[in-house]
């Protein structure tokens, strides 16, 4: 095991960690790996004559590549440009975080910029700095997420039910894409018909070849897409095989087809295309988003996207990722903020890594959150997976920060996934041959992932496109196969969807659409400007975001523990003799139980029920010598003054303080309350084999000797996190037991199976 | 465009599919109100009807113009010219602004024509000459396959 090389241990530990799989590159900005400020990078600099801008950013106008050319003729508000340039950078990375300067005034200054003045402005924001002006400039108010749904065999009636429940945990727009390329029109009707299982409005996408997405889109399967990539240098965008006319007139045909569009881009993009040219990340992509608001097109997809692991690989990385994301903010595009892909093997960085967006919120937190299983994403996995929702949903409520997402219960989810199921299945069945059993059908229901389906595969699917193209089927036809096999609902659904596109309202900044309206930065634009101000929870969103599976309240715990002491009656029975007074046998050991003990409460919370414990105590102190007498004691429940009031009644002078929740300590009547002989804190550790040597011990302080004291194993386990929920409201159950100022009680304890 | 189709007050006419669903007709001139469920089952209403329009477009570009977006209500003006235009057209057309498509300059300059004299696209054929000219000056009529 471990490295050979490695002298110190731990190296060998931390070898076997996930981290150890991440690789760290060495800042190198000749070679591309800089995150910002490269030497190569040029001084900000915008030269205007009558009009027009003849230098920019150090080159001449003569010189422009086609990135220069395209920001020059489209990008700048030229009444202001002079008064933004000659603003100082760190003066303006002050505004950006400064609550009394709006939003607009910091849209309208940035158009006036060029991209390198740009860069050097957000290089003065620190990442808490970032995340605090994202918060003030994102577009829309009210933040949300975006889910890829997709699976390995292209199986649509899995896609359906997935969409479904991704429509449920509160993704607003489902991004789909194919394994196989001719598989687009199944995958796209899936989700669009999955996600009409639960609701009016999620925005589709299916991710393919230019041409086929335009066609899916026109049969009005679809409604977004994302796909218009651009880049911060001359050559890794003609190796793109785009420019920015061709991607700008894209832009146009998009729009004129009634499709939401946004344009992907991101560092390292360059790198990995090797057409750096030695400037910094932050700088070739704040020529990108310059570049994207100059084409028009509303939104952007950037922070890294697939370039992410590379950018989080050097120095400053995750600070440049998102920097990005605030520079397309300060632009007034829509950003769906990267957290698209899985940038580190270690799943402390992928926690560290979403914090600042989940904080700050953006118009999208993932451009695409792994909603289904890492290995059914054909994106490849993402930052969070479905996997990890449950962290996700956990890290939202922690700290009341807006994912987007909420807890769904399972009755909730099953009867989704069903509908869809049956809804894609009665499509599939009209318009195409797919037809599965009732069995094929099951396999989907309750699966995680398309390893435990048994429906469609690839090849099927395949036949069912061509089917689909060949009869031109559009979605009117889904359309009427919903309404006339039942699912009438859906069918009104997917035609609002359709409707929608007529007035072309998603078209504007930032939209997305919740219970049939549709919400943008038009109407629902963020102003934020300080505490109580922009989005806040309402109550009801807070409840749906405090919901989590595993919760436990004090009824939840009263409950078990009932069920736990009737089953366990037959065992045993505790019988009160009254008043306790002190003893004399010089061999006799008291154990001193708390109120609840064997009352209300039942079982440790290392699952031990308390009659077995009493018991093992019991035979311990026995076969030790010793003898035991078991008092209730009343007047109070905390382990130290139950043990030293056990030890003063006990004729040895020795005594066993424990209580209901298996906390327990032994204790001299001579000791000040807690400097005890031997304190077992970590209840949920002990086993009944150690109360039995517990007992044992006792016995033998009772008799002058010295026993080597209990060790309880401990591996390191996060107790607190396992176990101090139960613990406190046992505890609570006990304290609010105690009688004050009532004497302890002697018991007779009866056990029914021969102890 | 008429005058209050550059609206002052964005709250109301947008959503215009929620405010002013009258100002909007399908491209069959039907309106927004006539696309039920019951029509489409009848075949009252056809896929065409849900298409966005040219009018839609418009009115959208002066929504973002109005709320501070110059260059994407730019480009909602350029989709408007290219709502009639058929697909293959459009391919056609984004087929050769890609690099070392065409081998001259004069191949877009008569796309731009075509849109402008053919389909009234003033806009998108400006985009097209002002790539003729940059294409030129930076060698991307180069062939590259």
């Amino acid at each position: 095991m471990g490295n050979s090389q490695n002298k110190w241990a731990r190296y060998d530990l931390w070898d076997e960690r996930h981290l150890s799989l991440d690789r760290f590159a060495v800042e190198d900005p000749e070679n591309g790996f800089c995150a910002a400020a490269s030497p190569r990078d040029p001084k900000p600099s915008l030269v205007i004559e009558h009009g027009r801008i003849i230098e920019m950013d150090g080159v001449p106008a003569s010189e422009f590549d086609i990135i220069d050319e395209f920001v020059a003729r489209h990008y700048f508000d030229l009444t202001i440009a002079e008064t933004a340039m000659a603003i100082d950078s760190r003066e303006f990375a002050q505004m950006l975080v400064d609550v009394d300067v709006p939003r607009e005034r910091l849209v309208k200054l940035s158009a006036g910029m060029t991209p390198a003045k740009l860069a050097e402005v957000l290089g003065h924001l620190s990442t808490l700095e970032l995340a605090f002006a994202n918060s003030k400039l994102r577009c829309r108010r009210q933040p949300s997420n975006q889910a890829h749904v997709t699976n390995a065999k292209d199986d649509p009636v899995q896609m359906a039910a997935d969409a479904a429940t991704a429509a449920l945990y509160g993704f607003d727009e489902i991004e789909t894409t194919v394994r196989v390329a001719r598989n687009g029109r199944t995958n796209a009707i899936a989700c669009a018909v999955g996600a009409a299982v639960v609701r009016d409005g999620v925005l589709i996408q299916c991710s393919l070849e230019e041409a086929e997405e335009l066609r899916i889109a026109l049969a009005g399967f679809t409604s977004y897409t994302e796909t218009l990539s651009v880049y911060g240098t001359e050559a890794s965008f003609l190796d793109g095989d785009d420019t920015p006319w061709s991607k700008a007139f894209l832009t146009a045909v998009y729009a004129a087809r009634g499709l939401k569009a946004r344009c992907t881009s991101g560092s390292s993009a360059e790198l990995l295309m090797g057409f750096h040219e030695g400037k910094s990340m932050l700088y070739l992509e704040a020529r990108c988003v310059c570049l994207q608001r100059a084409m028009g097109v509303q939104g952007t997809q950037n922070g890294g996207i697939d370039g992410a692991p590379l950018t989080s690989s050097v120095p400053r990385g995750g600070w440049e990722l998102l920097a990005e994301n605030v520079l397309a903010a300060l632009l007034d595009l829509e950003c769906a903020s990267g957290n698209d892909t899985r940038h580190s093997e270690s799943e402390i960085r992928v926690g560290a890594k979403i914090m600042p967006y989940l904080m700050a919120g953006t118009d999208f937190i993932c451009s695409g959150f792994g909603s289904i299983a890492k290995y059914d994403n054909s994106f490849n996995a993402s930052l969070f997976n479905a996997e990890e929702m449950e962290d996700f949903l956990a890290l939202q409520r922690e700290f009341q920060v807006e994912g987007g997402l909420q807890h769904v219960s399972e009755d909730q989810l099953l009867a989704a996934r069903a509908r869809a199921i049956e809804a894609i299945s009665a499509v599939l069945e009209t318009l195409t041959s797919g037809r599965l059993t009732e069995a094929q059908k099951k396999s989907v229901l309750y699966a995680h992932g398309s390893d435990e389906t048994a429906s469609f595969m690839p090849g099927e699917v395949a036949g069912m496109n061509e089917a689909l193209i060949e009869r031109n089927i559009t979605f009117v036809d889904v359309v009427q196969v919903l309404a006339a096999r039942g699912f009438t609902t859906e069918a009104t659904r997917l035609l609002s969807m359709a409707r929608q596109r007529v007035t072309g309202d998603y078209l504007q900044t930032a939209a997305i659409i919740r219970d049939g309206r549709v919400v943008s930065a038009v109407n629902d634009p963020n102003r934020y400007r300080g505490p109580g101000t922009g989005y806040v929870m309402t109550d009801e969103r807070r409840q749906a975001i405090n919901r989590m599976r595993r919760e436990v309240s004090k009824h939840d715990v009263l409950v078990g523990e009932r069920i736990t002491g009737q089953q366990d009656s037959r065992h045993w029975r505790i019988k009160s003799k009254g008043e306790a007074g002190p003893g004399d046998d010089p061999r006799e050991v008291v154990i001193g139980i708390s109120p609840g003990f064997g009352v209300c409460l039942h079982k440790t919370t290392g699952g031990v029920p308390l009659y077995k414990v009493l018991a093992a105590l019991l035979e311990g102190i026995r076969e030790r010598g010793g003898h035991p007498r078991v008092v209730r004691v009343r007047h109070t429940a905390d382990t130290s003054f139950l043990g030293l009031t056990a030890a003063r009644l006990a004729g040895s002078g020795v005594g066993i303080g424990i209580q209901g929740k298996g906390t327990t300590v032994i204790h001299r009547h001579d000791q000040a309350p807690h400097m005890n002989l031997e304190l077992f804190s970590q209840a949920p550790l002990i086993g009944e084999a150690d109360y039995r040597v517990i007992g044992g011990n006792a016995a033998r302080y009772a008799l002058g000797e010295s026993p080597d004291p209990v060790t309880i194993p401990y591996r390191g386990q996060a107790l607190g996190a396992r176990f101090h929920v139960q613990t406190a409201l046992l505890y609570a159950i006990e304290t609010s037991m105690i009688e004050a100022g009532q004497n302890p009680e002697v018991l007779e304890v009866k056990f029914y199976d021969g102890r | 465009m008429m005058d209050d189709e550059k609206p002052d007050n964005l709250d109301a006419i947008y959503p215009v599919g929620e405010k002013h669903p009258d100002r909007v007709r399908t491209r069959n001139g039907r309106s927004l109100r006539d696309l039920t469920l019951d029509n489409l089952l009848a075949g009252h209403v056809a896929t065409s009807d849900f298409g966005i329009t040219a009018d839609g477009l418009r009115l959208q570009a002066a929504i973002a113009e109005r709320a501070g977006r110059p260059n994407l209500a730019q480009n909602l003006r350029r989709g408007a010219e290219l709502v009639e235009i058929p697909d293959n057209v459009l391919l056609d057309v984004y087929e050769m602004l890609r690099p070392g498509r065409v081998q001259s300059a004069d191949n877009l300059r008569a796309a731009a024509n075509q849109l402008r004299d053919t389909y009234g696209a003033k806009e998108t054929a400006s985009l097209l000459e002002e790539a003729a000219l940059v294409y030129e000056r930076r060698g991307i009529f180069q062939r590259r396959f």
